[in-house]
């Protein structure tokens, strides 16, 4: 695989898939590993002339029947390891967590009819550790948890993951709630190569390599009109 | 994550004058969390840790002190508390030397109780700390009033366009001017009822309905909020005997059954049982007595969080 130095420099790789007409960014690793998450074939790499311009872009890496195939590849995961989810909880993490939550939950009932998945919300605006470090606090929202997490198998469920701080709060935050026998976490976007603690996840949607001034966002369609997973790149 | 974070516009909690009405919903809005905190197995969390704050109380105050203790305890805050009795302010230290005392040893934060009047202004000019206003004179008692308006919006769903006498005291109450400020900027329509030598002359310039007649107050309004007589701040003879103002202004059962509307009962407590309102009033279903003094841990982490954030 050859790749030009100002990509190099850049430390990303631009593709462009002309089957399923996207771009994709991936960092250049050594490993042809790296390349694996975004079905790119040799054949169709194309690189565009104007890799800085198209960089500043907003890079659409996830939507449209491959959104709900990863959501539908992510519940079909938890049943492998979860079964009938009897002894098994669903946490959201609030504030953006809580949608994939509510999507694998209603997705886990479709395919398991009789199962009772249990399904709540996680604030951690109290357990963050930048509490007097950032200019103002932040407004907490609201955790709505019925049921009993004592000896349960958690699944913590977020959108992105990308430092690991908001993870290690959630940990915290829902010790208050008792002492479950295990605890997992399941992301829809891995950011990876970005992690500030000791954290990985168990289930991933998709893997990112994104550099530290980008955002990864995700809307829903209940709240944003659309699934999708967007890489924004800053200024 | 981005757009949730607002902050007071305050440094310091001084008095409700100083805050508007977004300010106090940021208030609210950050209780009812708290609120929910405090109904968990595990109530405490960690925000404050790393934060040290000093109990000032040069007045006597039993809910007020343990219920400032009660919220920094349960944001993990590090306390020390500070009675003028027991101090070297009997020897004759000036309050900006006791403050800065407590200060030089590494304190964040002060709530402070202080009979005069402005104490809390005087001192956050002063001293480099932030200052939390438990109650000064007879001017403000600002976390009482949020906890009022907090405990009537648990009520009603919403304080706006709520009906609020105040009875009793109003001359020596803190907690009435601040009631009367905080329920204003919320849009609730505020009355004041009591004998005629315990109504500020001026209390007309703050837009509140007067009224001298219990009766017609009852009736007028959704919320009843009952002030003890400050028998202890009142240096002349206001009313010839307690049973006397008891019989004309105080609540009992029958005056509550004779009105044809079913209106909620407050107090900010000490309750003197037989004066202002008589024990049935106090216990009854009508009474939110206890769901105030409940709140009222609520809305201090509140406001100790959101002040504690700001730097």
């Amino acid at each position: 695989m050859s790749s030009s130095p100002a990509m190099q420099i850049a430390g990303l790789f631009l593709w462009y898939d002309s089957y399923n007409q996207q771009t994709h960014v991936s960092r250049f690793l050594k490993s042809t590993q790296a390349f694996s998450d975004f079905y790119v074939f040799q054949s169709n790499i194309l690189f565009l002339p104007l890799l800085k311009s198209k960089l500043m872009q907003n890079l659409t890496l996830l939507d449209g029947p491959k959104f709900q195939i990863t959501i539908k590849r992510l519940c079909h995961q938890l049943i492998e390891n979860h079964t009938d989810f009897s002894n098994s909880v669903i946490l959201g993490i609030q504030p953006r967590g809580i949608y994939l939550a509510d999507r694998i939950a209603s997705e886990l009932k479709s395919i398991l009819p009789q199962a009772n998945i249990l399904n709540g919300n996680l604030d951690i605006t109290f357990f963050r550790d930048d509490f007097r470090r950032r200019e103002s606090p932040l407004v907490p929202n609201t955790t709505k948890i019925d049921f009993i997490i004592e000896g349960k198998k958690v699944i913590l469920v977020d959108d992105v993951l990308w430092t690991g701080r908001t993870i290690r709060s959630a940990m915290d935050a829902m010790m208050a709630f008792g002492r479950p026998e295990k605890v997992e976490l399941l992301v829809l976007v891995d950011r990876r190569f970005s992690r500030h603690l000791p954290i990985e996840p168990d289930y991933i949607g998709i893997q990112v390599d994104s550099i530290n001034s980008q955002k990864v966002l995700v809307s829903w369609k209940e709240t944003d009109q659309e699934d999708k997973v967007i890489l924004l790149s800053g200024k | 994550m981005a757009d949730n974070n607002q902050i007071l516009g305050t440094r310091h909690l001084l008095g409700i004058k100083d805050l508007n009405e977004k300010d106090i919903q940021l208030i609210f809005e950050t209780a009812d969390t708290f609120k929910d905190v405090l109904n968990r197995p595990i109530k405490k969390v960690p925000s404050l840790r790393d934060v040290t704050i000093a109990n000032v109380f040069f007045e006597n105050s039993t809910r007020t002190r343990l219920s400032f203790e009660l919220a920094q305890k349960r944001l993990s805050a590090d306390t020390i508390n500070f009675a003028a009795s027991s101090s070297s302010v009997s020897k004759g230290e000036t309050l900006i030397d006791t403050v800065n005392n407590i200060l030089a040893m590494k304190v964040d934060m002060v709530v402070m109780r202080h009979p005069y009047p402005g104490a809390g202004i005087f001192l956050s000019k002063k001293v480099n700390a932030q200052i939390v206003n438990a109650g000064d004179g007879a001017h403000e008692h600002p976390t009482q009033a949020l906890l009022d308006a907090f405990s009537i919006r648990e009520r009603y769903g919403d304080v706006a366009g709520k009906k609020v006498a105040i009875v009793g005291d109003i001359l020596h109450s803190r907690v009435a001017l601040s009631n009367i400020l905080c329920l204003q900027k919320l849009g609730a329509e505020v009355m004041v009822c009591g004998p005629t030598t315990l109504i500020p002359k001026y209390i007309k310039t703050l837009n509140v309905k007067v009224e001298y007649d219990l009766m017609k107050a009852l009736q007028w309004c959704d919320v009843a909020n009952m002030l003890r007589i400050q028998l202890e701040r009142q240096d002349i003879r206001y009313f010839p005997s307690l049973r006397e103002y008891s019989m004309l202004y105080g609540l009992n059962k029958e005056i509550l059954n004779s009105l044809d509307k079913e209106i909620t009962i407050m107090h900010p407590g000490p309750i003197n049982r037989g004066v202002e309102i008589t024990s049935d009033v106090a216990d009854s279903k009508q009474s939110i007595i206890l769901d105030q003094v409940e709140n009222g841990v609520a809305i201090r982490m509140a406001v100790l969080y959101l002040l504690a954030g700001q730097r």
